[in-house]
């Protein structure tokens, strides 16, 4: 058997790495190398070394940017997984109606982030309009926007993973805690966050990541107004890729930029995570 | 044999990729005798092209393909489009700015029929000798009034004039305004004006065509027999001299507005002209080409009849010989990296087009063009109101267009920033000086940029 896979490997994994090479690898590069360069289409590029990469920190927007992106951030992740923790908590309680209000809560998932920001949007303009504002009026009212987008969004897929944690818990565990007159708060504390810590690593990293890199959502609900106070890292990219000539360069600057982050972000999970494991084997 | 048949598995997932990946170049088959790929800025001609593209083949037997990119994409839309194998062979230049990225791309026009046609040579893009891009059509904007409303207006007693032919001025027209919005019960409108619509993406009614008149007459000031376009070309900064006059029309749209200025965030061009169609505005600023909006809105009020315009004053010494602002930013230019035969068929769709009966035909018709070529008699207008209304106001001799100065603003940056600075200070959020500033600074850092 084992033979017979490290001799056929390349034939079942040719087509897999082609098509990774093509859509991935080589885009990817080019993409450095880019960042590098000034262009308008990509068949004609100049080699200008990191002028790119100084015009955008000199730039304030994509400064702008990455401040909101971090603040933005730093709030869902926090909100996202408190509301989605005690979400899980409620409805592990055998209450009546339980996988009714998981399947709505986990609803709001499964809609694209385009069609939620303009959902929002017209929500949240419906509520400001007596007071004669809009979404636009200022960049607070587009914070905190994000903030319960991503929330709607997010809460009911992180509480699906609270949810199959809290379950695996084992119920003699927290029997014995009971027996031994643990109070709900103490028995919260001692047994089930520490027995969930694993999905809390998952959650929090999931979070992280995905409220970093989101795009759709802050393009349909505020596109980055008023000004540009509202643009994220990704659209702020996209802004300067697409909507300046001459600026395409430095667009792709940012880019890099952005992939280092999110690849730190990312590799500090991994470490993590690996990390755990091992102390667990 | 089992590993024959795993290697002859492979190969036929390997070549239904490669077969995935190449499926585009279908009309590669037309043999020698070229083929069109046109790259659409109007998404609202996409139908009308449509039915010219068939008619072309028909009549031509050479295939064609038009492409529309979605509104405000197209730059992004011709960036990747121009890198592929299958590039388009007629794109569209905005302009003296736009051209300035896609002059490599632009085949040298001098001697060819297109070029022959044009009735004003200085029409046409140049770049030295070489000629780039060939204005397709003249637009004109100005305020576009619904006349049954103003009518009413003027038939009430104590009206400010009694014909729209007596507002040659902005005083006037302020008193008209704000009289008519003390009246609106009577009149049954919400407001005079439809919103100052002010979403992003949608304030180049104000940072792009309002702008044109103060900034017409801060560059025709600098001297009479300037072109006040090449002047404003070559201006390393400007000083918004008639900054008061923009503000204080701005101030009228916003304050006389169906929406309050507060609101205006959110309203897009399409919300302006749906208020205006549906009749609850009187008077909203754009140019012909909003004509099929108008007539597309359903339930409209509006009768072809009533739609009208007039041009935007703002105070300025000298304008009540001005009229709306007539020009172009609609240029098209051929692919100089297509193939010779792609070439030539494209001039030939394009010279069809403009100067065969059918072609006419079409952009008279459908399109709703005021074309510049001289391949179109003098009573071949456009059958549209607003379109022949401009056609009045370009051959009415009293007054004198105002160019599009706009087509020289140094960059969409530069529009961005000043429009930023026109909603905080429409919202409140802003003070005036803010909007001065914007637009004296971003200009002088986008020209220092873009030169």
């Amino acid at each position: 058997m084992n033979r017979s896979l490290k001799k056929y490997f390349p034939v079942f994994l040719l087509p897999t790495l082609l098509a990774f090479v093509i859509s991935f690898v080589i885009p990817f590069a080019v993409g450095i190398y880019l960042s590098f360069c000034e262009f308008k289409v990509i068949t004609k590029t100049e080699f200008v070394g990191f002028s790119n990469y100084i015009e955008a920190f000199t730039n304030s927007d994509f400064v702008n940017a990455l401040w909101f992106t971090v603040k933005f951030t730093a709030v869902s992740v926090i909100t996202v997984n408190i509301l989605a923790f005690t979400f899980a908590m409620m409805l592990t309680r055998g209450l009546k109606g339980t996988n009714f209000y998981r399947t709505v809560l986990f609803m709001p998932n499964l809609i694209g982030g385009i069609v939620l920001g303009y959902i929002w949007q017209m929500i949240i303009n419906g509520i400001l309009y007596p007071f004669q504002q809009t979404l636009y009026s200022s960049a607070d009212y587009g914070f905190w926007g994000m903030v319960i987008l991503t929330n709607w969004q997010l809460v009911g897929y992180m509480m699906i993973i609270y949810i199959a944690a809290i379950q695996n818990i084992p119920g003699n565990m927290i029997e014995a805690a009971k027996v031994d007159g643990a109070s709900s708060v103490q028995i919260l504390r001692n047994v089930t966050v520490p027995m969930v810590s694993p999905a809390f690593t998952i959650c929090l990293f999931l979070t992280l990541t995905n409220s970093f890199k989101m795009f759709d959502q802050n393009l349909a609900l505020t596109a980055g107004q008023p000004g540009k106070e509202t643009a994220m890292l990704a659209l702020d990219i996209f802004n300067t890729f697409y909507s300046r000539i001459g600026y395409a360069g430095v667009g792709q600057a940012k880019a890099v930029v952005f992939f280092i982050i999110v690849a730190l972000i990312a590799g500090t999970q991994l470490w993590l995570s690996r990390r755990k494991y091992e102390a667990e084997v | 044999m089992k590993k024959l048949l795993a290697l002859i598995l492979s190969a036929v997932i390997i070549m239904n990729l490669a077969a995935a990946c190449g499926d585009d170049d279908v009309t590669e088959e037309s043999g020698n005798e070229g083929s069109v790929y046109f790259l659409n800025f109007k998404p609202e001609s996409e139908a009308a092209y449509k039915k010219v593209a068939e008619s072309f083949t028909e009549e031509t037997g050479i295939p064609i393909n038009i492409v529309t990119a979605a509104a405000g994409t197209y730059e992004q839309k011709l960036a990747s489009e121009i890198t592929k194998s299958e590039a388009p062979t007629i794109f569209q230049v905005n302009g003296p700015i736009g051209l300035e990225s896609w002059e490599d791309h632009c085949m040298d026009l001098q001697g060819t029929d297109l070029y022959e046609m044009l009735s004003d040579k200085s029409l046409a893009l140049k770049d030295g000798d070489e000629v780039c891009a060939v204005p397709y059509t003249v637009e004109g904007f100005g305020i576009i009034y619904n006349d049954s409303i103003m009518q009413n207006y003027f038939k009430m007693e104590d009206s400010v004039v009694e014909s729209v032919d007596e507002i040659k001025s902005f005083d006037t027209f302020k008193a008209v305004v704000e009289d008519m919005t003390a009246k609106k019960e009577e009149l049954g409108i919400e407001g005079v004006f439809a919103s100052t619509s002010m979403a992003s993406g949608e304030q180049w009614r104000w940072t792009s065509h309002l702008a044109n008149v103060p900034f017409y007459h801060e560059f025709h000031s600098l001297g009479e027999e300037l072109d006040p376009v090449i002047t404003a070309l070559g201006s390393e900064s400007v000083n918004f001299s008639y900054n008061e006059g923009f503000k204080n029309m701005f101030d009228l749209y916003i304050n006389n507005s169906v929406t309050a200025p507060t609101l205006i965030g959110g309203k897009t061009t399409a919300d302006s002209m749906s208020e205006f169609a549906l009749g609850k505005a009187a008077m909203v600023q754009n140019g012909n080409w909003a004509m099929s909006q108008i007539a597309g809105v359903s339930g409209n009020t509006v009768t072809e009849d009533d739609v009208k315009m007039m041009p935007i004053y703002i105070g300025a010494e000298g304008e009540e010989d001005s009229g709306i602002c007539v020009g172009t930013e609609n240029y098209l230019a051929i692919n100089d990296e297509a193939s010779d035969a792609d070439k030539q068929a494209s001039l030939k769709f394009l010279e069809w087009l403009f100067s065969s009966e059918t072609g006419k035909n079409y952009v008279l018709n459908d399109l709703g063009f005021i074309s510049p070529f001289n391949t179109f008699e003098d009573d071949e207008k456009p059958a549209d109101p607003l379109g022949s209304q401009v056609v009045e106001w370009i051959s009415n001799k009293g007054v004198t267009s105002v160019p599009w100065v706009f087509t020289a603003f140094p960059s969409d940056e530069f529009k961005n920033r000043f429009g930023d600075a026109l909603l905080q200070y429409a919202q409140g959020t802003g003070d005036w000086n803010n909007v001065v500033t914007a637009v004296t600074e971003n200009w002088a850092s986008e020209y220092a940029l873009t030169r």
